[in-house]
């Protein structure tokens, strides 16, 4: 028993390991990217009418006048120390202030970990919602495909994958807020109040995102089941004489964990992106947000941070996705 | 109760395609009394398959039985309701699938998948269907009985597979196995085990089977009665010496008569002349691996030179070497005694002109997007120039040569055709570049019998009148009987043994070539018997070969 | 917890009505097999859809206001019901005449639509004409500012509409409907024009690294793959953070770079795309023959290969463009994308978000920004219908 394992361990090793290629890969775009700014992003950001002291503070603060390699390894290795360094919005104090305020400084880190909570946990909730509804839906419309049941979810989802995530949300806010209040429609929510608030404020976002990411999942998991159960070793099982019950149950749905697993880290993955305008239309205190108002005032610092953090969770769900449906694979598990 | 067991009357089948119900089997009736074994045979889209299934009381989506009665045991099938027929699934009337590897679920061990019949019919405990599994391996001839039903499906080879799946068919003790081309994916040595095996079986047991195939050797072995099917209409039934010996109808005479085609054996070569091509110790590799092992032969002019040998034994890799596709590691090939540059990309026109290959497949050897015109127009365009009407004349003569009407034919798209019109396409192709030498890659293994003569035919008549050199890959023996004038044996990317055809085909031989050329089913009802017991039945397959 | 009673207590009612529909259907048919093996769960699904349809039907009829109080809730309905039907009809009625009108092809293409691939095709050509005529189409310019803003949509004067502005005017008194046509050129054409750079550049690549294979390949995957762990949107906002630096008070200048970036980031899915199909096509025995033959790569790559790839990137294309057309609008939305004074929809919809809250005692109001959002919505629905029936149809035609 130990040689298979062992085989398992190292595919999954080398995943692992690219997967933290891919991020450092990541860091090193975001990094460039970041550098093109046009001249010096000091000078960009003051505008034309600072003084050369201050754009020389902000230099300082952010080590500007450093060779791109070395602030880049700087940057890299203050990440992996979990230091972002601070926000602009602070060092533009600061440098308006002089430098050392003695008061309180609140580093990119300070800012950015409570709204990550915010949205993991509205991530949290729309997974809840539509992870098992996607995969029942999905279910149910493989087994009953052409039929008018499976023609309506076809149109319904299609027209949800179709709207943009504002449009969604703004539709629930007609009916479930304005029209008929039962959830608030902005989300204010706040470090220290109850659960159950808590998730009556995050409700209608997180309707949203189940909305927009369970139309998707519901067709891949559909596509799954319906590739799954056209092949030869389902017909042997209904001629074995086997109730349809054990068919799904024995036979199809063993093989189709690893589809599925697939296509629910795929979705997981499509919710960061739809959290950003999610948040955004309900004034949800997430990261999402917080990105969006550093891209307008250009708060490189944080953008980058955000950045990476995007970056992050969805190379780890792609990941996760990989890896378990390569421990679901008996090929891989049960070498020759 | 009468002794018959399974009564098919008028039976029609349909199938949905365009929004609309096509008539697929237009009333076949047929009986089969107990420990019978039925024979049914056809070419592709004759419905073979669909007869088989229906016999089940099953149907594929898309298909319905629109008219008919199918008695099993006096039940009928037809209007059985879901829950009686999954009683007698299984339990009473089992399924051997074409393809075993396909057939058995990859995520639960063979034993696993053996017990849940007769445990979920409730003929068997888990423990006693074990057992008997363990005992029907045994039977069977599989190695290691006793542990194989606990490896997973892939983790058995296909021959083994496929008489595991006979073991689980067996597992209820039905009273009618339905086997659908289920040696159709082996390798002719290994089909020779899994023929046996059911054959076996079935006899002890006393079985009914319906044994659904294209092979008329196979079914002569297998079956007591034939039955002939053509597009979904029967055509004859009887007994199978009757059968074989005396046909009535003239389609299965027709299909008898294929395997009589043979040419007439040529002069010997003359050993001076210089050979068309010269494979000269050839050893090939994909990446770090030798798949070829010091390959030499020659191919002389108007000659055919049929390459044969199991799957992976090396037959395309020598094509793609020659081609250039594969540049050999060592050695070289000597087109008309000069030696060919190794990679193609190095050879110039008119040494690939010279050159030509025809593929198995024909469906994706020609572009769908492009119309027969085009595709045969293309090489005499490119190798001799020729535009515009002077173009069109000389791919109407080449159609002409194929025996396909030139007019009808040029703008036709090759989703317009048969299977048989591809290959001769293919064929066109390869002579619109005016070669002398012309690989064929296993042109005829993709086609129906009837077909596949046409085309063996039409190669040997362009053979005699452009002296055209071939050579041709099969695993068929039949097709290289009826074609070749040289064989070349290979094994494991070797050349086992190599001559004339009528030294190879007269014995003594090495014993490779022995046992594949055994192992070839003939038209002889007796045949399989005859083999055994010259081999010794514990000798089968597996055994001759780990001899060598 | 007593709605959730209630919804229990609904739910059990309807299984026992579906047990009883069965059983009754079971003796009136004399044991019909299509009800003799019908699953509980089935008898149950026509149970629930006739409920939803009877509580539809019940709804649709309800009086539109109580007391002068306007009943929101149904006139949404109503609209909502209306606007199905008429959308069914008129691709109905659009899918007839194609049928009998044109070439042996397009009737022949026509007769094996569905209905919704028909009303895909339908909006597909309604966008493309309204976009092209824009300037002849509406009624103002999108830039105008005109005397009366805040104008209610419906043109009813009793209810602060005005004829002239059938769908009103906004905040500063711009014509919405103007801005709502001007709205598909600029969102719509720009979307296109991204796509088809997208197309250019990741088909060439793509079709480029499954032809020569090798370090070519290699590095422009491990490229694709580096970009691709980034999410589109948060790239493409990464990116557009740079950009508006780069275009100072040029407005312009934003769309272009904007063009540029989420072309650039969608060339990424269409590499891999164009590089798996024609890493499929490569493998043919055609392209050996041809190969084998002495073809160039010029003639490999666009007469033997690229006639053979068209349907799939063709569907491709379709779904790219909801993409591109969708991320644009997210931007716009978020406010980085096409830069006023410029008609764009998402634009629209963040600037009339507020009317939303109307809707309970002015449904009229309120309908505003759903307009601009629906119209987005609309779009991109009708590509995917018709993305959808050539995806269902190539593959039918394998089997």
């Amino acid at each position: 028993m130990h040689k298979p394992v062992a085989g398992l361990i190292r595919i999954i090793l080398q995943r692992l390991l690219l997967g933290l290629l891919t991020l450092f890969a990541v860091s090193i775009i975001i990094f460039i990217a970041v550098n093109a700014l046009p001249g010096d992003f000091a000078e960009s950001i003051l505008g034309q009418g600072a003084t050369a002291e201050a754009v020389n503070a902000i230099r300082e603060q952010l080590g500007l006048n450093e060779s791109p390699l070395s602030r880049y390894f700087s940057w890299l290795s203050g990440v992996l120390r979990g230091d972002f360094g601070i926000p602009m919005s602070q060092a533009l104090f600061q440098s308006f202030t002089g430098a050392s305020t003695g008061g309180e400084v609140v580093t990119v880190v300070d800012q950015i970990v409570p709204r990550l909570k915010n949205t993991l946990f509205l991530a949290g909730v729309s997974a809840a919602i539509s992870v098992p509804l996607a995969v029942t839906l999905g279910i149910l419309t493989a087994l009953y495909r052409n039929t008018a049941f499976d023609k309506a979810m076809n149109v319904s989802t299609l027209s949800a994958i179709s709207s943009p995530e504002f449009f969604l949300a703004y539709i629930l806010i007609l009916f479930l807020a304005v029209l008929n209040p039962v959830f608030p429609s902005l989300s204010n929510i706040f470090p220290g109040m109850e659960f159950s608030d808590r998730l009556n404020k995050t409700m209608l976002p997180a309707l949203t995102l189940t909305l927009a990411v369970t139309a998707q999942m519901m067709r891949m998991t559909r596509a799954a089941i319906i590739n799954l159960l056209a092949s030869p070793y389902i017909e042997m099982a209904r001629l074995k004489g086997l109730s349809p019950m054990r068919v799904i149950v024995t036979h199809a749905l063993p093989n189709a964990l690893a589809p599925i697993i697939t296509v629910v880290a795929l979705n997981l993955a499509y919710l960061v992106t739809g959290v950003v305008v999610v948040e955004v239309v309900f004034v949800y205190p997430g990261i999402g947000q917080l990105f969006v108002d550093s891209v307008k005032i250009r708060d490189i610092p944080v953008v980058q941070a955000c950045c990476l953090i995007f970056a992050a969770v969805y190379i780890l769900l792609n990941l996760t996705a990989d890896i378990l449906s390569i421990i679901s694979n008996p090929r891989l598990r049960h070498p020759k | 109760m009468s002794d018959v067991l399974l009564k098919i009357r008028d039976l029609k089948i349909e199938g949905r395609s365009d929004e609309t119900w096509n008539p697929i089997i237009n009333g076949v009736s047929l009986d089969l009394k107990k420990g019978e074994v039925l024979g049914m045979i056809g070419e592709s889209g004759a419905g073979k398959s669909t007869v088989g299934l229906a016999a089940m009381g099953y149907t594929r989506d898309g298909v319905r039985i629109s008219n008919g009665t199918i008695e099993f045991d006096g039940i009928d099938l037809v209007r059985a309701s879901a829950a009686v027929k999954r009683g007698l699934l299984g339990k009473r009337i089992a399924y051997v699938a074409q393809s075993a590897a396909a057939s058995f679920n990859p995520a639960h061990k063979l034993m696993d998948q053996h017990t849940e019949g007769p445990v979920q019919h409730g003929v068997a405990s888990r423990k006693e269907s074990e057992a008997d599994g363990i005992e029907l391996y045994r039977r069977l001839r599989l190695p290691n009985p006793e542990e194989i039903g606990f490896r997973y499906p892939h983790q058995v080879s296909g021959g083994q597979l496929q008489r595991a799946m006979t073991a689980m068919a067996m597992a209820c003790r039905p009273d009618l196995i339905i086997f659908d081309e289920p040696t159709t994916a082996l390798d002719v040595t290994t089909q020779i085990e899994v023929l046996a095996s059911i054959r076996d079986i079935v006899e002890q047991f006393n079985t009914s089977a319906i044994y659904i195939t294209h092979d008329l050797a196979v079914v002569a072995q297998m079956a007591d009665k034939i039955k002939v099917l053509l597009k979904g209409d029967e055509v004859e039934e009887a007994d199978t010496r009757t059968m074989l010996s005396a046909p009535k109808e003239e389609y299965t005479k027709s299909l008898w008569a294929v395997r009589s085609f043979e040419r007439p054996t040529k002069p010997a070569i003359n050993v001076s002349a210089t050979p068309v091509v010269s494979i000269q110790n050839v050893t090939a590799a994909y990446g770090t691996v030798d798949v070829l092992h010091d390959v030499s032969f020659d191919i002389h002019a108007g000659r055919t030179v049929a390459v044969v040998g199991e799957s992976g034994s090396g037959k395309s890799t020598t094509a793609r070497c020659i081609t250039g596709l594969l540049p050999p590691r060592i050695g070289h090939i000597e087109f008309d005694g000069t030696p060919l540059p190794l990679s193609y990309k190095q050879r110039n026109k008119d040494q690939l002109r010279q050159a030509q290959m025809i593929y198995q497949m024909a469906d994706t050897a020609l572009n769908p997007r492009k119309s027969i015109g085009e595709t045969i127009g293309r090489p005499v365009e490119f190798y001799m120039g020729l535009k515009g009407r002077e173009k069109r004349k000389r791919v109407e003569e080449l159609l002409a040569e194929i025996e396909l009407e030139p007019t009808e034919y040029f703008n036709r798209l090759p989703s317009e055709l048969s299977g048989g019109q591809k290959q001769r396409i293919g064929i066109a192709r390869a002579l619109a570049a005016e070669p002398k030498f012309i690989i064929c890659d296993e042109v005829t293994s993709a086609l129906d019998q009837l077909v596949a003569e046409g085309i063996l035919r039409l190669l040997a008549k362009l053979q005699d009148e452009l002296g055209l050199s071939y050579m041709f890959i099969t695993h068929d023996l039949a097709t290289v009987r009826s074609i070749a004038d040289e064989v070349i044996v290979m094994k494991e990317g070797e050349v086992v043994e190599q001559g004339p055809k009528k030294e190879m085909f007269t014995p003594p031989h090495h014993p490779y070539t022995d046992l594949l050329l055994s192992s070839v089913p003939e038209m002889d009802p007796d045949w399989l018997d005859n083999l055994l017991r010259e081999r010794g039945v514990d000798n089968l397959g597996d055994a001759a070969v780990d001899k060598m | 917890m007593t709605a959730l009673i209630w919804i229990i207590g609904g739910l059990l009612v309807m299984l026992a009505i579906a047990w009883g529909f069965r059983s009754a259907a079971q003796k009136a048919t004399d044991n019909k097999p299509y009800f003799r093996d019908m699953p509980l769960g089935v008898a149950f699904g026509y149970v629930l859809a006739t409920a939803a349809i009877i509580f539809s039907l019940w709804y649709f009829f309800q009086p539109k206001d109580v007391d002068g109080v306007p009943q929101a809730g149904v006139i949404f309905f109503r609209w909502a019901v209306m606007g199905l039907l008429m959308a069914a009809a008129a691709a109905w009625v659009f899918r007839t005449i194609f049928r009998n009108v044109g070439t042996e092809g397009s009737k022949k293409l026509f007769r094996s639509m569905p209905l919704t691939a028909a009303f895909g095709v339908m909006i597909i050509i309604a966008y493309a004409i309204v976009s092209i005529f824009a300037g002849f189409i509406a009624p103002y310019g999108q830039e105008e500012i005109l005397a009366n803003a805040n104008i209610v949509a419906g043109g009813d004067p009793a209810l602060g509409g005005n004829p002239e502005f059938p769908l009103g005017t906004d905040q500063i008194g711009r014509d919405i409907l103007s801005r709502l046509i001007y709205g598909a050129q600029n969102t719509v054409g720009i979307a296109f024009i991204t796509t088809c750079l997208a197309f250019l550049l990741g088909g060439t690549l793509g079709f480029l690294a499954a032809t020569l294979g090798g370090w070519l390949d290699q590095l422009l995957s491990r490229m694709v793959d580096a970009m691709m762990a980034i999410p589109a949107l948060i790239f493409a906002l990464l990116l557009m953070t740079i950009a508006t630096a780069w275009a100072g008070s040029e407005a312009w200048l934003v769309t272009i770079y904007m063009i540029l970036i989420i072309a650039l980031i969608d060339s990424t899915r269409v590499f891999r795309l164009s590089r798996a199909v024609g890493q499929n096509i490569v493998v043919m025995d055609y392209i050996e023959a041809a190969k084998l033959r002495g073809e160039g790569l010029g003639y490999l790559i666009f007469r033997e290969m690229l006639p053979n790839a068209l349907a799939p990137l063709l569907a491709e294309f379709g779904l790219r463009f909801c993409f591109v057309f969708l991320t644009i609008a997210s931007l716009s939305f978020l406010g980085v994308g096409i830069q006023p004074p410029k008609a764009d929809w998402g634009t629209m919809v963040r600037d009339l978000s507020q009317f939303i809250n109307f809707a309970s005692f002015a449904p009229n109001v309120a309908i505003t920004p759903l307009l601009a959002a629906g119209a987005i919505a609309l779009l991109t629905v009708a590509v995917n219908f018709v993305v959808d029936w050539m995806l269902h149809k190539s593959s039918g035609l394998k089997e």
